[in-house]
């Protein structure tokens, strides 16, 4: 079965494009609809994408690419054994994505990571907090345009 | 799931329902030193916990993106600083597939071995830290003592305990030393014997069950909702193991077992454990019994002379032929392995296929090997995948251990991303405990297996 083509074929006006490199199928998407396909993934009896393995995202500011961010999600199914890649397209204008939290507790903490190193925020998200750096921290560091050797004060947690 | 977080404040009723928050760490001895957990007691039950990361926070994906291809390993020895050797392996893995590169048979299989060594090193320090911190101190140094077998062996191998960087894209640094598999094989045959040791003095030792049994209970459905994998997954009865399911290496030729677990609490992920090192260990001796001779990287054969041989020669000036020979030396001073002197590209070797470094001697013995080692070192020369994506998962020591690795097609990595194994149990963890006591906190956390190398990054 051809995940990418029941995708396109069920979403067509979603699907900006799809390739299969190094093997890992791969679906680019506009990003208003992720909760509507993750949705589809999860309960779809075919697909069954049980487990959403890792969520993160990649700055393209150096390769100039338009736009600038893409989230990148890894889903995994434990029934059928298959994996499948989304990445939704974010602007810098409104960097800001619908949040996963209701169909993956985990996506929780994967999007506060996501928030804490590239500063892109997530709607209805419960918790949306810094995770590894502190709250004091000025800046998202995994943004291309942040200096690798730029130094801050480390202030510690209040209470 | 808009109920989940609430801010801890002890609230106005405080005084009538007698809760008390309580810190846990970062600098409490049976967290690690990493990790705050911000507790809501009520007596001795956990009323709510939050769990707070990132004290170990050391901006790996960001210094990842700074150097070569290469000089990323290094820094995967620091995620899992238990079980390295299956980080170098997976981040490896993962630029092998954005290149499209085979390795050859025998670094597939001397990865499978030091993968397991690896795994057993992992789950014997996992269940010694647990016990230490249940007060069987003694069972702690049998552990330790049955890890130091294995320690030996990397150490054999690596030529170091921990930043071991022993993984290269194409291949391994250097083959095994001469006599590895009979010191293998006499240090699993120990490890057994301590193993069955301790399965006498642990598994049914009252306390230690007591402590465990039916403490720090996860759902299947809620490990599979939090992306929990390996041991702790598989204590809830999903056989999910990367080494199956989507078999790398020669996994695919070896026969083992997936232990499974059917409560989902601590005592099972122990048992999880404790069967996976045996399973560990028959893998080994199968790869041992397997493997043959040949090349450890990518690269084509040649005849050997020493190595202080070819470093005379070539600075009395007999440089010619010289190329065509590869170099004997220790196996810890071997720059890439001894099939692989006749200068690692042959004529009609694609680009990007250039990956290996020179053995040492070449790149001091000879002005081919010199160049050739430039190249690859060099800013804006080295190895340069073509520009893509791709997700490599292994099985590390405590879970789905995965690397996502983006190309701009230049020699930099443009962005490395872990999917650390630890980082979903760890969201889930104050599920597990609340409701339990805060003794059993500790009996909780030490069955997770969190290394917070990998956790903060």
């Amino acid at each position: 079965m051809n995940i990418i083509e029941l995708i396109q074929n069920k979403f067509p006006d979603l699907v900006v494009s799809t390739h299969d490199q190094c093997g890992d199928q791969t679906v680019v998407i506009r990003k208003e609809g992720i909760v509507t396909l993750a949705k589809f993934l999860k309960y779809d009896p075919e697909l069954d994408f049980n487990m959403l393995t890792d969520l993160t995202c990649v700055d393209y500011l150096k390769m100039n690419q338009e736009p600038r961010f893409e989230m990148v999600y890894h889903f995994y199914s434990l029934t059928k054994n298959h994996r499948l890649r989304v990445k939704a397209l974010v602007e810098e204008k409104s960097p800001e994505v619908d949040t996963l939290c209701e169909l993956w507790p985990i996506a929780n903490w994967f999007e506060r990571e996501v928030w804490d190193m590239f500063g892109i925020r997530f709607k209805n998200h419960p918790n949306l907090k810094r995770i590894l750096l502190y709250e004091e921290f000025v800046g998202h560091p995994l943004r291309k345009d942040y200096p690798y050797d730029k130094r801050q004060p480390i202030i510690g947690p209040k209470n | 799931m808009e109920n989940e977080y609430t801010p801890l404040t002890t609230s106005d009723d405080a005084l009538d329902s007698q809760s008390m928050l309580i810190n846990m760490g970062p600098a409490h001895p049976a967290m690690h030193g990493v990790i705050r957990l911000i507790l809501k007691l009520d007596g001795e039950q956990v009323m709510d916990a939050e769990v707070e990361i990132g004290y170990l926070h050391r901006a790996f994906e960001k210094s990842a993106e700074q150097g070569n291809y290469l000089q990323v390993v290094p820094y995967t020895d620091r995620l899992n600083y238990v079980s390295p050797l299956i980080n170098n392996f997976g981040y490896v893995c993962a630029v092998e597939k954005l290149m499209g590169l085979q390795v050859t048979e025998r670094a597939d299989y001397i990865r499978v071995i030091m993968s397991e060594i690896s795994r057993v090193c992992d789950h014997l320090t996992c269940i010694a830290a647990t016990t230490m911190e249940l007060g069987a101190f003694t069972a702690f140094l049998y552990f330790m003592k049955a890890r130091e077998f294995l320690y030996e062996l990397v150490e054999m191998v690596t030529g170091a305990r921990l930043t071991i960087s022993y993984a290269r894209v194409g291949g391994v640094k250097a083959d095994l030393p001469d006599g590895f598999k009979e010191k293998t094989l006499s240090a699993l045959k120990e490890t057994r014997k301590t193993l069955k040791e301790l399965d006498l003095l642990m598994t049914r030792n009252r306390i230690f069950v007591d402590r465990l049994a039916g403490v720090g209970i996860i759902s299947k459905e809620d490990a599979i909702a939090y992306g929990i994998t390996g041991p702790f997954l598989r204590a809830t009865g999903v056989d999910y193991d990367v080494r199956k399911a989507e078999p790398y290496h020669v996994y695919d030729r070896i026969d083992f077992d997936i232990p499974v677990g059917s409560n989902g609490d601590s005592y099972d992920r122990y048992l999880v454990r404790m069967e996976e090192m045996q399973q560990s260990m028959r893998i080994i001796e199968q790869a041992l019994a397997q493997m043959k001779p040949g090349p450890v990287c990518v690269s084509p054969s040649a005849k050997e002379i020493p190595g202080a041989e070819m470093v005379d020669e070539a600075k009395m000036g007999k440089t010619k032929g010289l190329m065509e020979l590869g170099a004997v030396v220790d196996p810890t001073l071997e720059g890439t392995g001894k099939e692989h002197q006749k200068l690692i590209y042959p004529s009609g070797t694609p680009n990007e296929k250039k990956v290996m470094l020179p053995a040492k001697e070449n790149t001091y013995g000879n002005i081919e090997g010199l160049m050739n080692h430039f190249k690859l070192i060099m800013i804006g020369h080295g190895m340069a995948p073509p520009k893509g994506e791709a997700y490599f998962p292994v099985e590390g020591g405590t879970g789905e251990l995965g690397f996502y690795v983006v190309s701009d097609g230049t020699d930099r990595p443009y962005r490395v991303r872990v999917r650390p194994p630890c980082f979903p149990t760890m969201a889930a963890f104050h599920k597990i405990i609340k409701g339990g006591m805060v003794a059993d906190v500790i009996a909780t956390f030490g069955t997770v297996n969190m290394i917070a190398g990998e956790l903060d990054r």
